[in-house]
């Protein structure tokens, strides 16, 4: 038993490609995820109870259930209620709503530990609502939320490996694939192992930067 | 979407529950080492436990359940793929809750420690009365959801073969060609399961903390 390497280099190209599929969906969806799930929790907490109560028990269910069977719902039992699409939308599509639910918990409770008093305080000076979002809740929030954010885009990260069981030709099937036609399963999935090992630290050591950053900024205006 | 297939969901659900319930317990006892080995005066034990966390955190659990169970029959260990999937779960989950142990430990607070080194209790004594209790009231809420995310990350070892409330599922879906009610069907029984752990989570949590208010 030995590592082939070789089929890293037979196959680079293929690998780069997925990785790329990979990447971009990892990205795209915690971005549109991260966007909705902060309308959900500013919807959640500002908006009227007919919009907060459906909104609740959409987090409930997402968060209640796994993932692999909400992308089995959306892939598989879409195209019974006319929502037919293709392995790649669907996946991006599921893992931005898997992804929206939690984030917006993590606004949810970002919301809940900004101090009531900056809030009565911009009140007073006469910010209006956007304003106040806008100046003082995003700012002072993505302090409080933005470790817990790093684990979670890491947590998404992770998740698009689920994608590849719906077809999805990203990293995971690729090197499956590669090794089931090689029949080098166990060197193709370790590589796959060390690849988003790295890809999982570094996404951690430039949260850590971010937040080290980003914890300056804050001392030297307050 | 009939009550007989719902029947063989519910039937597969067990076997849900209990390769999570199997995979939370073992893991536990292998958390346990390895969070003693991260907080020991070792550096190879605390270089060890860190490496294990890290890996087995920063790696999807798919490819985690994929990598053992083909490596088991190559080096020689042939098992069902219910073993397989126990081990993947157990190792993975080991990671989150060492992670989880530690933080519990690390928030003991010290001056507990020292008043108890003066009244002169021992290390073991200290250990038992003190800082177990402690941290084990620190950590149940996580255990709790750890407890809800290995539940539902269960459903990834039926990509393994192992014939559970997911893949149950899938295979109906496949044959009464009906994935909507099956998935959704499957979907909510994992609520009801999880929404049961957590009711049972905080109720131990309460009766816990009413013991030491």
């Amino acid at each position: 038993m030995s590592f082939d390497l070789g089929l890293l280099r037979t196959y680079g190209v293929e690998i780069l490609v997925a990785f790329g599929v990979t990447f971009l969906i990892w990205i795209a969806a915690s971005a549109l995820g991260m966007i909705g799930g902060f309308a959900v929790a500013v919807a959640r907490r500002w908006g009227p109870a007919w919009v907060a109560w459906p909104l609740r028990a959409f987090v409930e269910v997402i968060r209640g259930t796994p993932f692999l069977v909400q992308i089995f719902l959306l892939y598989y039992g879409g195209p019974f209620i006319g929502l037919s699409l293709d392995a790649v939308p669907a996946g991006l599509l599921g893992l931005t709503i898997y992804g929206s639910a939690y984030y917006s918990e993590l606004f949810r409770t970002g919301f809940d530990a900004i101090p009531k008093g900056h809030l009565e305080a911009a009140d007073c000076v006469g910010f209006s609502r956007v304003q106040m979002i806008r100046r003082i809740i995003v700012p002072e929030m993505t302090m409080l939320v933005l470790p817990a954010m790093v684990n979670m885009t890491i947590l998404m990260l992770k998740e698009t490996a689920i994608l590849s069981i719906i077809s999805v030709p990203e990293l995971t099937l690729e090197v499956s694939s590669i090794g089931s036609a090689h029949y080098a399963f166990v060197e193709s999935f370790t590589i796959l192992a060390l690849a988003y090992w790295a890809l999982v630290e570094l996404c951690g050591w430039a949260g850590r930067l971010a937040e080290s950053r980003l914890s300056r900024y804050r001392f030297a205006h307050s | 979407m009939t009550w007989e297939l719902f029947e063989l969901l519910l039937v597969a659900s067990i076997k849900t529950v209990a390769l999570s319930g199997l995979s939370i317990v073992l893991g536990f006892f292998l958390a346990a080492g390895v969070c003693a080995g991260m907080l020991s005066q070792n550096v190879a034990a605390r270089r060890a436990g860190r490496l294990f966390v890290s890996f087995f955190r920063g790696t999807p659990l798919l490819v985690q359940l994929l990598l053992i169970y083909h490596l088991l029959p190559r080096v020689g260990i042939d098992v069902p793929s219910e073993v397989a999937a126990v081990i993947g779960m157990s190792l993975c989950t080991a990671a989150y809750q060492a992670e989880i142990l530690r933080g519990g430990f690390g928030s003991v607070p010290k001056g507990l420690l020292e008043a108890a080194d003066m009244c002169g209790i021992g290390a073991f004594d200290t250990f038992r009365r003190i800082r177990l209790p402690i941290a084990v009231r620190l950590t149940l809420p996580a255990l709790t959801s750890e407890l809800i995310m290995i539940l539902k990350a269960s459903s990834l070892v039926s990509v393994v073969g192992v014939i559970e409330l997911t893949r149950m599922a899938q295979d109906l879906a496949a044959s009464t060609f009906l994935p909507l009610p099956l998935y959704a069907a499957a979907g909510l029984i994992y609520l009801v399961i999880n929404a049961v752990i957590a009711s049972i989570g905080a109720i131990v949590e309460r009766r816990v903390a009413r013991g030491h208010a």
